[in-house]
């Protein structure tokens, strides 16, 4: 069947995809946006958080002909999805196209770009979310297979309540698995990215 | 710039010193691709035209192997091959110390989820459902499940002609290693004890639950080679295994570092690797192959399950006169690293305190159980776990203080360790366990706010089924020693390559080698090294592969010690090849280029004495410098087979827990409130990471204590629960607040002093949860993990 979705305010259209593959299948392999993880393709890990028009769902235990017409965000459209935050159509912010990643670009998307930790190419000047800063400075990222689904929950919080407590953080991301840290610097990273947007208000 | 130096310095400035050096905490280079969802992991591998690879496994635990019919596989549209053991094109097995693991099971099938036959297809779901086709016909056989099965004199061997090294040496077949250690005499010293306490403990088969699963890409070269793409702990013990899998020269297999979701312990042992090189060869084509997580649970070794058998004895007044052990580790199918961690089991089992007179012995079992090996902590965390629980025992026999009774126990630097091997550099078990106990505790019936109370912060959280009436708080205690680095006479060595050139009027250093950055952070240190030692800021580190020399595994705590220690060492002669270009360019201009101690800072090259003499720019004009050297740390030997004497380690590490539990003693639920660590780092290369390793191996630790455990069916040695849904991990609601206090007491024998940092926190922080539990509740408790009806007698 063919799927046409909006990927991180892009237009897509994903052909041949079987019945039964699911939302995180059709990103990871058809559209060439691995940000996405997959860690347990069961809904428990929490590692593939997407938002589906607004709202974080697991996107493997979404099927993927169940987004059709819908808005998808994942983590490679969250900085620009939260510098749009204010627009009254979330993630729709590009209409000019110049944001999000094309087809074209992702499907570049190559084994050769593999484990590249450079220091001198970490991705400077690449334009952050809030929350995607503070992941990185708190230290929140360790092996970073969690992160992508933690920042895609993470920011859906911090745009419901701007001032979470302790608790509130616990239970918005009691569906996000983190083998590597311990939680402690997560904690962390997200009251930082409030207290930042405190200081912004 | 060639030919414009004049060689005298225009005006002498203070040498700057270089930012983002050793010790400071430093943020991860990889940081933001991780954050953006642009870090390449092995399972994002992408090619045109790739295949995907899947696994057939054994439904059963052991069986011979009557018959595989792969026809109707093969019939499927989309399916380009169906391979059986016997299409494989080398030697059919592989393993790190000994070469017992089938590559897909041939004759028989020794444990639950063993390979028996892949497919390739053009879709994952095709493969998956050609594997589902192929029809296996079983013979089962009775399963070897523990040590009564294991050693009875009639038992069916879990491997008939064993060739190993270990194979002479042990009491039955069926155990892989055995070490002993005899020290003192322990029923001489037993009639001073005036208590004697004994002990049974259990120990559940840990997984390691890394989140990124086992996948990787094989790409078939032109020269009839294979580029591997995969996420490994260490690329060169792969290498050796793979390439005569595959009947190929090791130069034809290239090897590429892809970006790893976490380890621990669990990527040490081959898992796709060879399936997919297979699948390429055979079909010319790229494969992917990508473990779901069910098969994760499969395709890698877990921590060894354990039974413990202790016995000590002390004075009245505090003194332990003798231990007494025996640690059975169950190995499961396959050797893997089973006899180092009988070995670390063993020699650690006395844990960091004072006891000369010892009759310990630690053996590793082959069952038809899931193969265990490597897990953070290896064979150190078994042993902490019973232990410490005995520390707990002897003292309230006596009616001591627990930390009193250890700290008047305690080792420290000097004391002689069962082995007989000194401890010689600082032991600060003592003052650790203080540093514990001296924190203040966490407000107690913390729920009850002046709101009311708040249902999230009772054990059994949001389920709001209880008010906290039947909440009792305990607080425990529990420290441990782990080794660092490979021990046993492992020729154990890391390689670094070091480069420095002047690149946009910059000089920069490359850093090249073959460590995996499972999460650790090692990428973010081998920077901070090379910035130190060569004073330059940019310093840019290439991806790990196998075209430098092995930096040996991410693992056992050695990566800073060894890698690191390698590219200090690198770097140091690096320097001193610059200053050499330098002498011979500008040593006729200023005398201290020849009569002075000479550093590289901020990009130049200073005297001692702070005066600039030029940058390193300038000295290197068009030049590179380039040098690959090996580090190896001082060795070790192997422990004496019958008295397990021996200088068989190389460092020690130090941790100790303070837990603070609350129990609801009528749902049978626990609540960890704290999990306070103290640990001896050595020297905190980058304190940011420091803590981040400490509080995620404590995190492994309370998982252990209350709910992670593969349950193995006694029966039928089958595995019961490969998911996340039924295998429990930690969330962020069941993990608490971790304050972590480091002490920086330098090992005079490492590289900046150095001490392994990311096993040490695994071990006591699982006694310490159990001991406060122990603690709220006054149960006996000697089982991990902890379940409701353990605390409520159902
Ligand atoms: S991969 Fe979707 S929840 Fe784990
Ligand atoms: S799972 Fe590795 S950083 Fe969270």
């Amino acid at each position: 069947m063919r799927v046409n979705f909006t990927v991180n305010g892009r237009k897509q259209e994903a052909d041949d995809v079987w019945e039964g593959e699911s939302l995180l299948y059709v990103l990871r392999e058809r559209m060439g946006l691995p940000g996405s993880k997959n860690a347990c393709e069961q809904g428990e890990c929490g590692s593939c958080t997407v938002r589906l028009d607004g709202v974080p769902v697991c996107a493997c235990l979404v099927a993927a002909g169940q987004v059709e017409g819908r808005e998808v965000t994942t983590v490679e459209g969250l900085a620009d999805y939260a510098k749009h935050r204010q627009d009254a159509h979330p993630g729709g912010g590009c209409a000019s196209g110049a944001c999000g990643t094309s087809l074209q670009d992702a499907q570049q998307w190559k084994a050769h770009s593999a484990g590249g930790a450079t220091d001198s190419q970490t991705g400077e000047g690449t334009e952050l979310s809030p929350i995607q800063q503070a992941f990185i400075d708190a230290g929140a990222v360790q092996c970073g297979f969690c992160t992508p689904g933690l920042l895609v929950a993470a920011d859906e919080l911090l745009e419901r309540n701007d001032t979470p407590s302790d608790a509130d953080i616990r239970e918005a991301l009691s569906g996000n698995l983190c083998r590597c840290t311990g939680y402690e610097k997560i904690l962390d990273a997200v009251r930082l990215a409030a207290a930042r947007q405190g200081e912004v208000v | 710039m060639a030919g414009t130096t004049t060689g005298i310095p225009a005006n002498v400035t203070q040498g700057s010193q270089t930012k983002g050096g050793v010790g400071e905490s430093m943020l991860r280079p990889d940081g933001t691709l991780k954050v953006t969802g642009e870090f390449a992991y092995s399972s994002d591998m992408w090619h045109e035209e790739m295949l995907w690879g899947q696994v057939l496994r054994s439904t059963v635990a052991h069986a011979e192997i009557v018959s595989i019919d792969t026809s109707e596989a093969l019939a499927l549209s989309g399916v380009y091959a169906v391979l059986t053991a016997d299409d494989l094109p080398a030697a059919k097995n592989y393993g790190m110390e000994y070469q017992d693991t089938p590559v897909l099971a041939y004759g028989k099938v020794r444990h639950h989820g063993e390979p028996v036959a892949l497919v390739a297809a053009d879709h994952p779901e095709t493969a998956r459902r050609a594997a589902a086709k192929i029809k296996v016909e079983y013979r089962e056989l009775p399963v070897i499940t523990d040590e009564a099965s294991a050693t009875a004199p009639d038992a069916i061997l879990v491997h008939e002609n064993r060739g190993d090294h270990h194979a002479g040496h042990v009491p039955h077949p069926n155990i892989v290693h055995r070490q002993p250690i005899i020290r003192g005499n322990a029923d001489e010293a037993a009639k001073k004890a005036d208590v004697i306490v004994k002990g049974e403990y259990t120990f559940g088969m840990q997984d390691q639950a890394f989140l990124g699963p086992e996948s990787g890409l094989a790409v078939p070269s032109e020269d009839g080679g294979v580029d591997l793409y995969v996420a490994t702990q260490w690329l060169h013990s792969d290498l050796k295994q793979i390439a005569p899998c595959l009947g190929l020269p090791e130069e034809k297999v290239r090897m590429t570092m892809a970006g790893i979701g976490g380890a621990f312990g669990g990527r040490e042992d081959i898992s796709m690797q060879i399936l997919a090189s297979v699948l390429a060869l055979r079909t010319s084509k790229p494969v992917k192959m990508v473990y779901n997580r069910y098969e994760s649970f499969f395709g890698h070794v877990h921590r060894h399950p354990a039974k413990l058998y202790y016995e000590h004895g002390a004075t009245k007044d505090g003194k332990l006169t003798h231990m007494k052990c025996k640690i059975v580790l169950d190995g499961g199918a396959y050797m893997s690293s089973t006899p180092s961690v009988v070995g670390n089991a063993s020699s650690l089992s006395v844990g960091p305190y004072v006891v000369d007179d010892v009759e310990i012995e630690a053996i590793g079992l082959y069952t038809n159980n899931p193969p265990c090996g490597a897990m953070r902590g290896f064979g150190a965390v078994q042993a902490c776990f019973a232990y410490e629980a005995q520390m707990d025992k002897v003292a309230a026999k006596l009616g001591m203080d627990p930390v009193a009774f250890r700290q008047k126990n305690a080792m420290e630097q000097g004391t002689i360790m069962p082995t007989g091997q000194p401890v010689d550099s600082p032991a600060p078990v003592a003052e650790l366990l203080r540093r514990v106990k001296a924190r203040p505790l966490p407000p107690v019936r913390q729920w009850e706010s002046s709101e009311g109370a708040d249902v999230r912060a009772l054990p059994g959280g949001l389920s709001n089924t209880t008010h906290g009436e039947g909440v009792v708080r305990g607080v425990g205690y529990a420290v441990g020693i782990k080794n660092v680095g490979f021990s046993e006479g492992f020729d154990d060595y890391s390689t670094a390559k070091i480069r420095i050139e002047v690149i946009n009027g910059e000089a920069v250093a490359t850093v090249h080698t073959a460590a995996a950055e499972v999460g650790q952070g090692g990428v973010t240190i081998h920077a901070q090294i090379a910035r130190t030692e060569l004073g330059v800021q940019q310093v840019t580190i290439a991806p790990a592969d196998t075209q430098v020399g092995s930096a040996g595994s991410t693992s056992a705590g050695r990566q800073t010690y060894m890698t690191g220690g390698a590219i200090k060492n690198s770097c140091e002669i690096v320097r001193e090849k610059v200053l050499e270009i330098g002498r011979r360019k500008f040593g006729s201009y200023h005398p201290a280029w020849a009569n002075a101690e000479l550093l590289l800072e901020g990009g130049k090259v200073v005297t001692d004495g702070g005066e600039v003499l030029t940058t390193l720019v300038e000295v290197l004009e068009d030049e590179a410098v380039e040098v690959e050297e090996e580090f190896r740390h001082r060795p070790t030997e192997a422990f004496d087979l019958r008295t397990g004497q021996g200088n068989g380690h190389v460092q020690y590490a130090f941790a100790a827990h303070r837990a603070v539990v609350e129990v609801d003693t009528e749902l049978g639920l626990v609540k960890v409130i704290e999990l306070a660590c103290a640990q001896d780092v050595g020297k905190a290369v980058n304190p940011l990471s420091v803590i981040g390793q400490i509080q995620g191996g404590t995190t492994q630790g309370l998982g252990v204590a209350v709910m992670e455990e593969i349950i193995v069916d006694p029966k039928t040695a089958k595995v019961r629960n490969p998911s996340f849904t039924d295998y429990l991990l930690p969330t962020i609601l069941d993990t608490p607040t971790i304050p972590v206090d480091y002490l920086e007491l330098a090992d005079p024998n490492a590289p900046y002093g150095v001490r392994g940092i990311g096993e040490a926190p695994t071990l006591s922080s699982t006694p310490a949860v159990l001991a406060a539990i122990r603690n709220a509740t006054g149960l006996e408790l000697n089982k991990t993990p902890v379940r409701p009806e353990h605390l409520t007698g159902t």
